[in-house]
């Protein structure tokens, strides 16, 4: 990276994560949420532990996968309602009589979500983990979990960037939310893959990519270390990331010309 | 000489209702999501948990299908409310709420007004997620009077959360009051038997779902689809408190925007 880019992204990353952090708005709900979620659901279907087939006996241990995806997706609406403002309010249309890069401007967007990411990562597992759920991969595991966590919250953040790009609205990008909540039920959230007996479900389920990225975390929670499924994890996350840029990148060229 | 028609609170729930059910026929942002919401609840939770059926001890005759049913018609009948609480702060907002609190003769009937769309815009998104149930097989054991009872069970439910919400919008007069309407609607309704029956839960979960008025409701409906009604008169005397209680709380709130100006 030539000193010119480099500059460029390390001043727009030091916005975006200063802006992130000053908004307990973003940040309060990505944490308090998903950990509502998490104890209602370890507390209600605790008996699912007992169905013949299940992984573990501690469904805590099970759906604590769920609220990493659940912060990916707060990070959709925090990385577009961001840009969406910066449309807005007119502030793209400044960068762009600047010779800001379009590469700088999306990847420096995407700080306030590695930082959101790092920090829900963080609190999830120290949640769960004080309140029981076992890790079978052990402290090395932990690093992965955060890795992978901050993997798939980057990669959903391009999603929000490109939605900003695309509508310019941050009511529309707000309106992603449940589409995005639809992905994350019609998956195996609640039950494993062979336990979903209806059989559109398990269809829907086996080909939707937010089943792989739960096994992933489930791997190394339940498992230990399944080479197998960190992989699809890291690779889904890779796939999602390179499209999400890809398609704000050509919003991002859209929109200078409309503007 | 003409001769003015006297302005009454129904002549103005009229009016607000017909506008408020305009708005949310015309406008997909509005109308889709509330009718897919449900739809995708009931979906993932009877679709993705079909399994808990044959958790062990897990005995509800009517099956999963209809043992979630009960719970995604409740709570679209509660978050119908909410949804309508939204469009009362937007308006409040723009200044629309304040044009009809000068035109109206009896303001009291704007808020009935936003209750009779919110009822309507339920029973919209209830006729859908019967069919959609029905079509995917859910068992119904009880008579036509219990599935009436029932659905009178989700209109106070209905009531009672557009008139929480109504309260909230009419004080905070901004969509900003949004998760204040939703979040504790959303809690309460999670913090009751949502996945199974109140039996098969221990623990922390168990005390305060016990303590949950919501319990009681959820048990009485899915009593009723079952044809074994259980907890009747208690669920009835809940959702009128709830309703009553919320209709003074909304009046306050009324009160409160009166007072604003």
């Amino acid at each position: 990276m030539n000193p010119g880019l480099r500059t460029q992204v390390t001043q727009l990353a030091r916005r975006s994560a200063l802006r992130t952090m000053r908004q307990p708005a973003q940040i309060v709900p990505a944490l308090v949420f998903p950990m509502f979620l998490l104890a209602v659901n370890a507390g209600g279907l605790k008996d699912a532990t007992n169905l013949p087939g299940f992984p573990t006996d501690s469904y805590l241990t099970f759906i604590l996968a769920v609220p990493f995806i659940q912060g990916a997706l707060f990070s959709v609406m925090n990385s577009g309602t961001d840009l969406a403002r910066d449309i807005e309010t007119g502030f793209l249309n400044r960068l762009a009589l600047t010779p800001l890069r379009g590469f700088a401007l999306l990847s420096g967007l995407l700080a306030g979500a590695f930082l959101l990411g790092v920090v829900q990562a963080i609190v999830y597992l120290a949640v769960g983990l004080i309140a029981g759920a076992e890790l079978a991969a052990g402290p090395a595991g932990v690093l992965v979990i955060l890795a992978l966590s901050v993997s798939i919250t980057v990669a959903f953040g391009t999603i929000g960037l490109f939605a900003a790009l695309r509508f310019g609205s941050g009511e529309a990008v707000q309106g992603l939310f449940p589409v995005f909540f639809v992905f994350l039920f019609l998956s195996a959230m609640a039950l494993p893959l062979d336990l979903l007996t209806t059989d559109w479900f398990h269809t829907i389920a086996s080909i939707n990519p937010i089943t792989y990225l739960l096994e992933a975390f489930r791997s190394l929670l339940i498992e230990g270390w399944n080479i197998g499924d960190l992989a699809l994890g890291f690779a889904i996350a890779a796939a999602i990331f390179v499209l999400g840029m890809a398609a704000a990148t050509s919003a991002l060229k859209t929109r200078l010309v409309r503007t | 000489m003409s001769t003015a028609t006297p302005v009454t609170r129904l002549t103005v729930a009229r009016a607000v209702a017909w506008r408020s059910i305009h708005n949310f026929l015309t406008n997909p942002a509005f109308f889709f999501p509330a009718i897919l919401f449900p739809l995708f609840f009931f979906v993932s939770f009877a679709g993705g948990l079909a399994a808990i059926g044959d958790v062990p001890g897990f005995d509800f005759p009517s099956g999963y299908t209809a043992f979630q049913f009960v719970f995604v018609l409740l709570q679209s009948a509660a978050f119908g409310g909410v949804f309508t609480g939204f469009a009362m702060a937007r308006d409040f907002e723009t200044g629309f709420g304040r044009r009809y609190m000068l035109a109206a003769g009896r303001r009291s009937g704007i808020v009935l007004g936003y209750a009779l769309a919110a009822i309507f815009r339920s029973f919209l998104t209830w006729a859908i997620l019967t069919a959609v149930a029905l079509v995917a097989g859910m068992e119904v054991g009880g008579s036509a009077g219990e599935i009436v009872a029932l659905y009178a069970l989700a209109v106070l439910v209905n009531v009672a959360a557009t008139m929480w919400a109504a309260g909230v919008a009419l004080r905070v007069r901004s969509i900003q009051g949004g998760p204040l309407m939703q979040f504790p609607v959303f809690l309460i309704l999670f913090l009751a038997p949502v996945y199974v029956p109140l039996d098969l839960l221990s623990g922390w979960i168990h005390t305060v779902a016990s303590i949950n008025p919501v319990t009681a409701l959820l048990e009485a409906g899915r009593g009723f689809i079952s044809g074994d009604p259980v907890l009747v008169a208690a669920a009835f005397a809940i959702g009128l408190a709830l309703s009553v209680l919320f209709a003074l709380w909304a009046r306050g709130g009324l009160r409160s925007a009166e007072a604003a100006g």
